[in-house]
């Protein structure tokens, strides 16, 4: 039982960063009907933009750590969202009346490109770095095995709880979230009406990409570590969360996110940790066979 | 949405050196901030473990400035050539030229190849490199069936490659059974696993079966690194051996072929008969598919690629239809593995990585997705290409990714760039593919 709870926790923690990942992928897919092949790389990117800027203000003598990693977050969103725009200005708009693989080989040739990108410009070396947030509560004992719950663990998941807020805001009460319902519907009549698409398309990449960096900051902040590969396999595993909860539902990306990290988590600790990816890649099969919609998604109607 | 004829005013304001100016220094901006911490500054673990970093502006600044040029350059062509919808005519006699080209291409090329050996036979590089390229040319063309002929986005190819390679591996090592015995059944085991594959994915389309595909090809890969006492894990099998002549060996021993012809042994022959044996199984794989393209069934994928709902009206079984496909382009992918294998005389996992998978999609998508000559020609660029960068090895897939970026928005359709439907209505025409808009994936 003890067992089980520590497992409860840590799956939690890793279904929440999927989680924010995933958000960009349903985002996107509910409003220009692609999967963003290339998202995963993009919280790969921000996972490297909070290192770098970490290390640099760290350098510069800033010690209080709080305002220190709340200047990396803005910076890396900052950045970062700047890096989902680029790839949808270059890589999505031009293809956005071409025919339905284009985008989709676009997107894989963008995975490619930053990939490779920041093998090129970083190395390919995994860049460790020590502990930032340490410490944590103990909350509870028995037979020697201990339950931890960690400040970092904690940090990831308000963070999340934070910004999926904020984020459900936007959508739900503003302007901008009203113009991406519009053009989830009916881009063409949400055009008439004077929304601008190109835009509102443009703003979803920026925020997905935004939300991607804070889930790659808190996965450097949990692990420790950062790759230039990291992006692939976590960009898959969100990407199935999406689907698990019904692509283009926001809560539903959450929820599966949770769900995945769960699942992993829980297989890696009762089965084998060498075929945990295969658990979450075979979820992905099974729940695009079985329920295509996903648990909260809208079914989806073929027109001819 | 779009715009209607742009008039004067409109033209005026979309030209003129100032707004060059200003969308390149909106340009080299991004650029800054993008690369500002990406490349200005290069992190690196230190002797003591610890993270140490240095900067790079100078490295920073070329890029903003190539950039800022480029930015420049592209606006300059842009005005200079034209709205970029202006269909450009081409004339009637430079039609015919291509036309006749472009019916001469493929026998010359064909014959050339058969020659390879003969012209290059001292040149063990280039050997060598041709059969890698026919290997990919086998594979695109294998590829072809599922994504060019029947529009089944497979991202998992290399799954079946892998099942194919490690086949005639497992089979040879374990049971000492012969290439040749093995090669159909390697075909036959690939073509299991994608009828495998292609029953639950039977409902999905476009993107869901793209991504689903890659989970299998994940899912494959994972497995046999992690079976260890069967696959032998991350160390691969080694020890492969290598395909013999009706049963004699292409050894130095008097057993060897050479000996029984009575010529002086060199390694060379062997990788000639390795090449030619490629180049059967490559033709093999084409005059199949040639062939199936004139049955029922390859009539059938290629309305199932126009569209799947007037498929299914028109009475076509959709799930045969698909399943074939995958079992057929599974079938090649087994056959192009177990060469693999004996040639290379080991493998392992890393070969099987989703970057193989999208470098063999990548060649049937440059080739035009459906068209056979196309694909062999992009083969020969593809690999070609990454020969030039033999020296940069980490650049080459940063290179290969941009390609594929522009080439989706330079040419959507890869060079050749018409999709001819195999069967006609009393004349022959064939359809631009600017005119053609996808079914469903």
């Amino acid at each position: 039982m003890v067992y089980f709870a520590q497992q409860l926790i840590n799956g939690l923690v890793l279904g929440s960063i999927y989680g924010l990942i995933a958000i960009g992928y349903t985002m996107v897919y509910g409003i220009v009907g692609m999967i963003n092949f290339a998202h995963g790389d993009i919280f790969m990117i921000g996972g490297f933009i909070a290192l770098i800027s970490f290390l640099v203000l760290v350098s510069f003598g800033l010690t209080a750590i709080p305002v220190v990693l709340l200047i990396v977050l803005l910076v890396a969103m900052a950045i970062t969202a700047l890096y989902g725009w680029t790839v949808e200005r270059i890589a999505y708009r031009p293809l956005r009346h071409s025919f339905r693989l284009a985008p989709m080989l676009s997107a894989i040739g963008m995975s490619f490109v930053l990939i490779n990108f920041s093998q090129v410009a970083q190395g390919a070396r995994v860049k460790p770095i020590p502990p930032i947030i340490t410490g944590g509560y103990e909350l509870a004992e028995r037979n020697g095995f201990v339950v931890q719950l960690s400040n970092i663990q904690i940090v990831v998941v308000i963070t999340t709880v934070v910004l999926l807020a904020v984020f459900t805001w936007l959508v739900a009460r503003t302007r901008l979230g009203r113009d991406m319902r519009a053009c989830e519907q009916d881009q063409t009549m949400a055009a008439l009406l004077g929304v601008d698409v190109d835009r509102t398309i443009s703003m979803t990449f920026v925020i997905g990409a935004a939300l991607a960096a804070v889930a790659g900051m808190m996965y450097l902040l949990y692990y420790g570590l950062v790759d230039f590969f990291m992006g692939f396999v976590a960009g898959i595993k969100a990407f199935t969360a999406a689907v698990l909860g019904g692509i283009g539902s926001l809560p539903g990306a959450m929820l599966g996110g949770l769900l995945i990290g769960l699942i992993e988590t829980f297989w890696s600790a009762y089965f084998s940790v060498e075929y945990k990816d295969v658990a979450a890649f075979s979820i992905l099969i099974v729940v695009l066979i079985f329920l295509p919609t996903g648990l909260l998604g809208r079914p989806e109607v073929e027109k001819v | 949405m779009t715009t209607s004829a742009p008039d004067s005013n409109q033209a005026a304001r979309d030209s003129g050196i100032p707004v060059i100016l200003k969308k390149a220094l909106i340009s080299a901006f991004v650029a800054l901030v993008l690369f500002l911490l990406m490349i200005g500054i290069r992190t690196e673990a230190g002797p003591t473990g610890q993270l140490i970093y240095w900067t790079r502006f100078g490295d920073l600044a070329a890029i903003v400035a190539t950039v800022f040029g480029g930015s420049v350059i592209i606006e300059v062509l842009r005005q200079w050539l034209g709205p970029a919808d202006t269909r450009q005519i081409v004339p009637p006699l430079v039609q015919n030229a291509f036309a006749v080209a472009g019916r001469l291409i493929a026998p010359a090329l064909l014959i050339f190849t058969l020659l390879v050996p003969a012209i290059f036979y001292n040149q063990r590089y280039i050997l060598d490199l041709s059969i890698l390229v026919l290997t990919y040319v086998m594979l695109g063309w294998g590829l072809n069936v599922v994504v060019g002929l029947a529009g089944l986005l497979d991202l998992g190819y290399v799954a079946f490659y892998a099942v194919g390679a490690y086949s005639y591996a497992l089979l040879a090592t374990n049971f000492g059974l012969s290439f040749w015995v093995c090669l159909p059944l390697a075909g036959i085991l690939a073509s299991f696993w994608g009828v495998l594959l292609g029953f639950p994915v039977l409902r999905l389309r476009g993107d869901y079966l793209a991504i689903v595909t890659l989970a299998f090809g994940e899912i494959i890969r994972l497995v046999i690194i992690n079976w260890q006492s069967l696959t032998g894990g991350p160390n691969g099998v080694s020890g492969i051996p290598r395909p013999t002549f009706f049963g004699i060996p292409l050894t130095p021993g008097d057993d060897g072929l050479a000996a029984k012809l009575g010529i002086e042994f060199s390694p060379t022959h062997r990788i000639v008969f390795l090449f030619y044996i490629i180049l059967a199984l490559a033709l093999l794989t084409n005059w199949v598919t040639i062939r199936l393209r004139r049955l029922p069934i390859g009539r059938a994928w290629e309305a199932l690629r126009e569209d799947e709902v007037a498929c299914r009206a028109l009475g076509i079984n959709t799930t045969t239809t698909k399943l074939t496909a995958f079992a057929t382009g599974a079938l090649f992918g087994g056959f192009a593995g177990a060469f693999f294998a004996t040639r290379q005389g080991f493998i392992s996992p890393e070969s099987f990585t989703f970057q193989e998978s999208a470098l063999v999609l990548a060649i049937v998508v440059l080739g035009g997705m459906g068209s056979q000559l196309g694909v062999a020609l992009a083969a020969l660029a593809m690999i070609g290409g990454f020969e030039l960068f033999r020296g940069l090895e980490q650049y080459r897939m940063l290179v290969f990714g941009m390609a594929m970026v522009l080439l989706m928005i330079w040419r959507p359709r890869g060079i050749i760039g018409h999709r001819a439907p195999t069967v006609y209505l009393k004349e022959s025409q064939a359809i631009s593919s600017d005119l053609v808009k996808e079914g469903h994936g």
